[in-house]
């Protein structure tokens, strides 16, 4: 089947053109940062985590996502959701992947990566992510595989398939309960001690990864001929509208909790982001505009109407993606390091290194993404005109 | 040279018969030999005594080690002035080989000091008074019994040793994943953002030491990209010496004719200098809430 990725139109070859030369520009920058230490980024003793660890926190969210189309189609039967679990098994494939390189270009030591490997260490959440994300990666990559050959085939997916399949919805709720474990059980963190962080990050995968999945179904369909689907983008539209929702209202619960306790150690964080501290304020900005871009969406989507329109569809997933993504890339993993466990601020900015370095990994995980596409889409056309 | 030869075989069988003797005389004279064995081979266990005929740690000798069961730290701040403060960084900064960097983002320093309303940031209120509100209170890795950076470390590169509760670092396995430093809740540890030894000298000077002063070949060095922290001078203690800070501390003490501003000891012996000092003084912990156990105290 891989033979479909290498016949394509002119458009297809620009694409990936584009998208190998982003990465060749980022692995330039990955090779200084690889000779010269972490130093080239932004990050600093005080916020010893940023860009990268943001990237991959948000993408686990994505990943993880697939099971939004997944569980519908086998648990519950949504026969038109057949049409679209192939791309969203393919979108977690390369968000996962995405995933695994951004946790690599974070490392100190990537040379010494297999250590996790070499002593292994159950009390470290680390050891538990980097099995869920593995074992997430795998599973996805076998089960759209062989569910898609079974389609060319004219025949229905193998039967032994199905326990792999089943295995995987809860899989999907693991990688993003781990990693939002990664920052809820850290004593001295306040901003990340809270028990709704899972629930909060699952919620913020159901809206992100979605939306995105519906923007991808709309670019399949413009430059495809195969078409995911009117009633497919619908009820993603509005599985969207309702993570949305969930995700603002479990932030509400957060910031309640945190303004009406008054406990310094946990209010000032949110101080930071939204309201600067210390004549420090980076961030504030960007929160605020996090905040209106969902806020805007929400409203764009929750008025059937406006849901059920296309276009305007379209642009409350694009909000809600950036929206997310600052909100949760950004500020989640920077705003829990600020202020530091001295009370002292030190301020974080990516600079143009880690940016382009990051860029790279994403223009990697839409490489994947492309390719991917192009053999699903390739098959399920060929089938449809076949039959 | 066949003098020479003669007289280093002398000397050598002198040593050996003495460093037998004694042991053999100690070990009738104790009543638990395995207390006995245990001090004898300097908290090591008998496996890692074994490996050692083979890889000694530089400098180990067994049998001189400083032993105790719960290493612990009094910081007297009302001793401590900024010129002492900065004498305990120095040296400490210096036996360890530590990078001297300028840029505060990526500075990395195993003990410093800092203002109050900084080292117990719960605690403070506006009323306090000037003598305390800029004194110098030094800082450094607590050696918490019950420490998050071990628990989220993914390789086990930090870790707690059994049998005296010092938090280590294994610089050459870590992978610099930072885990350990967003789980720390005392900002003890400092990375290595940069390369802290130069390439074509590796070993020879430490790349940030101004005085150019030659490395202490006794602590091993590090790559960029390892996370580091204090080690309450693991390796002196191996020796037998007391930390360096304290070591600093103690002479200036004698000179000035002063209490010492840190003290360091075994908080299992009820004898030790730490506990006369805990009976004795009110002392503070940082963010004891949190369930970390620090085992530096700071009488204020
Ligand atoms: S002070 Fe921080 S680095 Fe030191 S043992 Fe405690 S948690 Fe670990
Ligand atoms: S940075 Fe090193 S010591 Fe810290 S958690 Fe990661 S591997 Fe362990």
């Amino acid at each position: 089947m891989l033979e479909k990725a290498f016949v394509g139109g002119r458009k297809y070859w620009i694409l990936l053109a584009c998208l190998l030369g982003i990465m060749g520009l980022g692995f330039i920058m990955w090779l200084w940062q690889f000779r010269v230490g972490l130093g080239i980024t932004g990050m600093s003793r005080d916020v010893s985590w940023g860009f990268y660890i943001g990237q991959f926190t948000y993408l686990v969210g994505v990943a993880a996502a697939g099971v939004m189309v997944v569980l519908p189609y086998y648990l519950h039967h949504y026969k038109a959701f057949g049409r679209i679990t192939i791309l969203a098994e393919f979108m977690a494939v390369g968000a996962v992947s995405m995933c695994l390189l951004f946790i690599l270009v974070d490392l100190g030591n990537p040379v010494r990566a297999l250590n996790v490997m070499l002593h292994p260490t159950p009390t470290s959440v680390l050891f538990w992510d980097m099995i869920v994300l593995n074992g997430y990666l795998f599973l996805n990559i076998f089960i759209g595989w062989n569910v898609l050959s079974a389609e060319r085939k004219g025949s229905p997916p193998p039967n032994w398939i199905k326990p792999f399949i089943y295995l995987s919805i809860p899989w999907a709720i693991s990688i993003h309960t781990v990693t939002a474990y990664l920052y809820a059980g850290l004593p001295g963190r306040g901003f990340w001690l809270t028990a709704i962080m899972a629930p909060r990050f699952l919620a913020s995968a159901f809206c992100a990864g979605p939306a995105l999945l519906i923007l991808l179904c709309l670019i399949v369909r413009k430059t495809t001929r195969f078409d995911p689907g009117k009633e497919q983008i619908r009820t993603l539209g509005s599985i969207v509208a309702y993570a949305l929702i969930l995700n603002v209202f479990f932030f509400v619960c957060e910031l309640f909790t945190v303004f009406y306790s008054q406990i310094p150690g946990h209010m000032d964080h949110f101080r930071y982001l939204f309201f600067g501290l210390e004549g420090h304020g980076n961030l504030v900005p960007l929160m605020w505009l996090a905040f209106a871009l969902m806020t805007t969406a929400i409203i764009l989507l929750v008025i059937p109407a406006c849901r059920r329109n296309e276009g305007i569809l379209t642009v409350a997933c694009v909000l809600t993606v950036i929206g997310t993504w600052i909100d949760k890339g950004f500020g989640l993993v920077v705003g829990g390091f600020v202020p530091n466990p001295l009370h002292e601020v030190t301020e974080y900015w990516p600079t143009v290194p880690e940016a382009l370095i990051t860029l790279a990994v994403w223009a990697t995980g839409f490489l994947i993404i492309s390719v991917l596409y192009k053999v699903a889409t390739t098959v399920k056309v060929e089938v449809e005109v076949g039959g | 040279m066949g003098i020479k030869r003669r007289k280093f075989l002398k000397i050598a069988g002198i040593s050996a018969l003495g460093v037998v003797a004694k042991p053999v005389r100690d070990a009738l004279a104790v009543a638990n030999p395995i207390e006995w064995l245990d001090k004898k081979l300097g908290g090591f266990t008998p496996f890692e005594t074994l490996l050692h005929l083979f890889h000694r740690p530089v400098g180990y000798k067994p049998g001189e080690a400083l032993t105790g069961e719960r290493w612990a730290m009094v910081v007297n701040v009302k001793q401590i002035d900024e010129e002492i403060a900065d004498a305990c960084m120095e040296v400490c900064h210096r036996v360890h080989n530590v990078p001297q960097i300028d840029n505060p983002r990526h500075e990395i320093k195993w003990i410093w000091h800092a203002e109050y309303k900084h080292v117990f940031p719960g605690q403070k209120h506006e009323h306090i008074g000037e003598k305390y509100k800029h004194a110098p209170f030094l800082v450094m890795c607590n050696h918490c019994e019950n420490p998050a950076c071990v628990r989220v470390c993914p390789t086990k590169a930090t870790f707690k040793r059994k049998h005296d509760g010092i938090v280590l670092m294994d610089m050459h396995r870590c992978i610099g994943c930072r885990f350990c430093m967003a789980a720390c809740p005392f900002g003890a540890r400092s990375f290595n953002w940069i390369i802290p030894w130069p390439r074509e000298r590796a070993g020879t000077i430490p790349r940030f030491r101004k005085d150019k002063e030659p490395p202490n070949p006794e602590f091993p060095t590090r790559v960029k990209g390892v996370v580091e922290k204090c080690n309450f001078c693991a390796e002196r203690l191996a020796k037998g010496q007391i930390p360096a800070c304290v070591e600093v501390c103690q002479e200036a003490a004698k000179k000035k004719g002063k209490e010492p501003a840190l003290v360091f000891g075994d908080l299992e012996d009820p004898d030790s200098e730490v506990r006369q000092l805990l009976r004795s003084h009110y002392t503070l912990r940082r963010k004891p809430e949190l369930g970390t156990n620090p085992n530096v105290y700071y009488i204020v």
